[in-house]
């Protein structure tokens, strides 16, 4: 199911010099027609579907349509990635609707410090196994 | 037809940005940034500069990038042998135990990192039932390293809701990245949508790094990083194969369609010494989605059959037993796929998983609230990793409870992470009891290459490491690349070549599109010019030339000496044609780039399944020629180096095996 965006409802991210989804696509598949301000998939048999332009949307302008040369059409997949939780609404091409809410994190994106209470590093152990987080 | 030369005429030529740094990171996914968390933490006291640079935006790339629902490799109560034990038999007998152990003892503090930067982890409550990560926080179950029991689905596996698994590792070591930074006064030191091209060679020392070249994909410009060390955590190689589906489904193969080889080309190109390239990986998944099957097999207890429902394993075990005893105790990933083979070849197929049966037996000791989270579990295991296998049972009117699903072999991927182990040949850790000494040339995932270190899915003959592996086998790098950086503190890396000609070389498919474009009338998007080739049809050649000769789906895996040595011509050919490159724009040359990496990985396994003239991994490739497992002739690794005096020299390098074959309790 390649992504495509929703003429209406996308913005182009109101002329930031990249959008949302150009940022994150991990293959560079988001193009920003600049004329119009809309963005598109630019390649879409080269789309993983990861979904990661569509969570990131801010307009929620971006949908999956399954990959039509053996996907049947009528069926989709629509995430609502929140701060701790996504739900997911599936549905089938018979019309019937499945919806889960699944945990994504623990604690707030942006709160972790990394090295906070941990070991500093002894540099007699740098040659030997282990990290600066444990000795073997 | 006449050599094109870059005079840039018809593109404006890129800045180039000249950076200065100690270590470099390229990539930026699970190897890269546990790299990036420990080498930070030792480097930064030091004044040591840490660079990272990422073809995509590290929040979201690399392998882990849509989510996990599992993390494969955690001991825990386990013995690290045991877990030596395991991939060895599961990769047919010829592994680097020394890594694998190494790997195996390091793991689990990465995954206690994990769970502390905000990773849900499934627990059991004192039932035996399995609770979600913030159901186990909220019942204050104890985190792993305090005790915590998880859900494991298989005897190394543990279940994890892994949405923003990479978001969430990728976050640290951002982070890690700019206290580094602000320590050492960089002004940028975490490059992203920057693709590497091609590594750098010293100028004043021959065999040794001095950094790498790479363009923008965003702005006319190309960077030239200075590096005393470099780490190549570029990834495995997708789609080198023609795959299954031709047209929009192409990008839904089943390892990321983003991983285009460049670890193994780059590596290859600077001289650095590869192992067990021949090795493949074909996941059997779930028809056409490649939906993850562990957790049914594992977690579900789901049976796989033939159409008729015959278990396909039990069927074929005696003849696998006298064909190739003693690789089928246990029988291992690429003997399953044998057996499934041998019936989808005999008109057996489809091969099917029995969800519904699966389900329907656990439905006997659950009640109906249980067996609502078990279907949401099951749900999960596609969302979190292959949400296209959601939408296409969704597509299909599949549900899993009521209906069984269709199996299939992929196309081949190479990769050294999950459950491959291509890649190259790196010094050890040096203090595994019986590992030769010729292992361990002092940097721990060093490559032959002095300054040059491997991890994740390119380093080879250390396979199932998986997401926490990676990251692990990354810190075990960034530590020793730390290490290496303080031994040579004196050095000054110094370019071997001609920048102005590298940049040249880099913008040479832009400049040849600019040049011919309007020779012909076609609009762009039926563009068929005969001054050039676009990236596209090079891989369409490129894939179909791995599927027909060097043992594709369309020839079920088989090769031979015959096939593959005209497969080998072609790919000289396609080389020699790939000097035609033409892009119109940064993305399409990012596809060029992209490209010309797949097909070098692509070389090197036809060279190597070429070498070895047995079928060490039957259900991934057959020797047509040779088709048995040969372990008098070829117990062993088998190596290869490219020069550009020599070309392609390959040897066999002999296989010890470290831990005991005793089978684990």
């Amino acid at each position: 199911m390649p992504s495509f965006v929703i003429t209406e409802k996308c913005d182009g991210c109101k002329g930031q010099d990249k959008t949302a989804c150009m940022y994150i696509c991990p293959h560079d598949l988001m193009f920003l027609d600049k004329e119009r301000m809309k963005a598109y998939n630019q390649e879409p048999e080269q789309c993983w579907e990861c979904y990661n332009c569509v969570k990131i949307c801010p307009q929620q302008a971006i949908e999956v349509r399954a990959y039509a040369d053996f996907a049947p059409l009528g069926a989709s997949v629509i995430p609502m990635r929140g701060t701790d939780s996504i739900m997911w609404t599936i549905k089938f091409r018979n019309g019937s609707l499945k919806r889960f809410k699944f945990p994504i994190r623990l604690i707030p994106e942006g709160t972790v410090d990394p090295y906070a209470g941990k070991p500093e590093p002894n540099y007699d152990e740098l040659k030997k196994p282990g990290f600066f987080t444990l000795s073997i | 037809m006449e050599k094109p030369v870059n005079e840039f005429r018809f593109v404006e030529k890129p800045e180039v940005v000249e950076v200065d740094c100690d270590l470099l990171l390229m990539g930026g996914g699970m190897s890269a940034c546990g790299a990036a968390f420990e080498a930070c933490r030792w480097a930064t006291p030091k004044g040591l500069k840490v660079v990272m640079v990422d073809k995509a935006a590290a929040e979201r790339s690399g392998a882990v990038a849509q989510g996990l629902s599992a993390i494969n490799t955690y001991m825990g109560e386990n013995d690290p042998e045991d877990y030596v034990r395991m991939v060895r038999a599961d990769l047919m007998g010829i592994i680097r135990e020394d890594l694998v152990l190494d790997l195996g003892r390091h793991v689990d503090d990465t995954v206690h990192l994990f769970e502390e930067w905000g990773l849900p982890i499934w627990k059991k409550d004192e039932e035996g039932h399995s609770l979600d990560g913030h159901q186990a926080r909220d019942a204050g179950k104890p985190m792993l390293k305090d005790g915590g029991v998880p859900v494991r689905s298989g005897k190394w596996q543990i279940m994890i809701n892994g949405e923003s698994y990479k978001a969430i590792v990728a976050e640290v070591a951002k982070k890690a990245l700019e206290i580094n930074r602000e320590a050492t006064g960089m002004e940028q030191n975490l490059y992203e949508r920057t693709f590497c091209t091609r590594l750098l060679m010293d100028a004043n020392e021959p065999n040794r790094i001095a950094g790498a070249i790479g363009f923008s994909v965003r702005e006319n410009k190309v960077f030239v990083f200075r590096a005393s060390t470099v780490l190549n955590a570029s990834g495995g190689a997708v789609n080198v194969f023609r795959p299954r589906s031709v047209g929009e489904g192409m990008g839904r193969a089943w390892f990321p369609v983003w991983n285009s080889g460049s670890g193994y080309a780059m590596g290859a190109q600077a001289g650095a010494e590869m192992t067990l390239m021949e090795n493949r990986f074909v996941p059997m998944r779930f028809k056409d989605g490649y939906g993850p099957v562990g957790a049914w097999f594992l977690f579900f207890k789901a049976q796989a059959t033939n159409a008729l429902g015959e278990d396909y394993c039990a069927k074929h075990a005696d003849s696998i037993h006298e064909q190739f005893a003693p690789y089928d105790e246990p029988m291992g990933t690429a003997l399953r796929n044998h057996a499934a083979l041998i019936e989808m070849q005999a008109g057996n197929g489809p091969i099917i998983m029995h969800t519904d049966k699966a389900m329907a037996k656990l439905a006997e000791t659950m009640d109906e609230k249980q067996l609502k989270h078990l279907e949401a579990e099951a749900w999960e295991d596609f969302l979190d990793m292959t949400i296209a296998q959601a939408g296409l049972w969704a597509a299909q009117d599949v549900e899993p409870d009521k209906v069984p699903s269709e199996l299939m072999p992929s196309e081949p991927y190479l990769l050294g992470s999950h459950a491959g182990c291509a890649g190259f040949w790196v010094s050890g850790p040096g203090d595994i009891a019986g590992a030769p000494e010729e292992w361990s040339w002092g940097y721990n995932r060093m490559s032959t290459v002095n300054g040059l270190f491997m991890s994740g899915d390119v380093v080879g003959a250390s396979g199932h490491k998986f997401s926490s592996g990676s990251h692990a086998e990354g810190r075990i790098a960034g530590k020793n690349m730390v290490a290496w950086c303080l031994d040579h503190a004196d050095h000054k890396p110094a370019i071997s070549e001609s920048i102005d000609e590298l940049v040249a070389e880099i913008y040479m498919p832009m400049e040849l599109y600019g040049k011919y474009v309007a020779y012909t009338t076609a609009p762009d998007v039926v563009d068929v010019n005969p001054h050039y080739i676009r990236p596209r049809m090079l891989q369409f050649r490129l894939m179909k030339i791995m599927d027909e000769y060097v043992g594709g789906v369309s020839t079920y895996y088989t090769t031979s000496k015959t096939l593959l040595e005209e497969g080998l011509k072609k790919l000289e050919g396609l080389k020699e044609d790939a000097a035609y490159l033409a892009a119109a724009n940064l993305h399409e040359l990012l596809r060029c780039w992209e490209n010309w990496h797949r097909i070098w990985a692509a070389e090197t396994h036809a060279r190597h399944i070429l070498f070895r003239e047995e079928s060490r991994y039957p259900g991934y490739y057959y020797r047509g020629d040779f088709p048995g497992i040969n372990d008098a002739e070829w117990k062993c690794f088998t190596n290869s180096r490219w020069t550009p005096e020599s070309g392609w020299e390959l040897k066999k390098v002999p296989h010890v095996e470290l831990v005991t074959s005793s089978v684990p309790a």
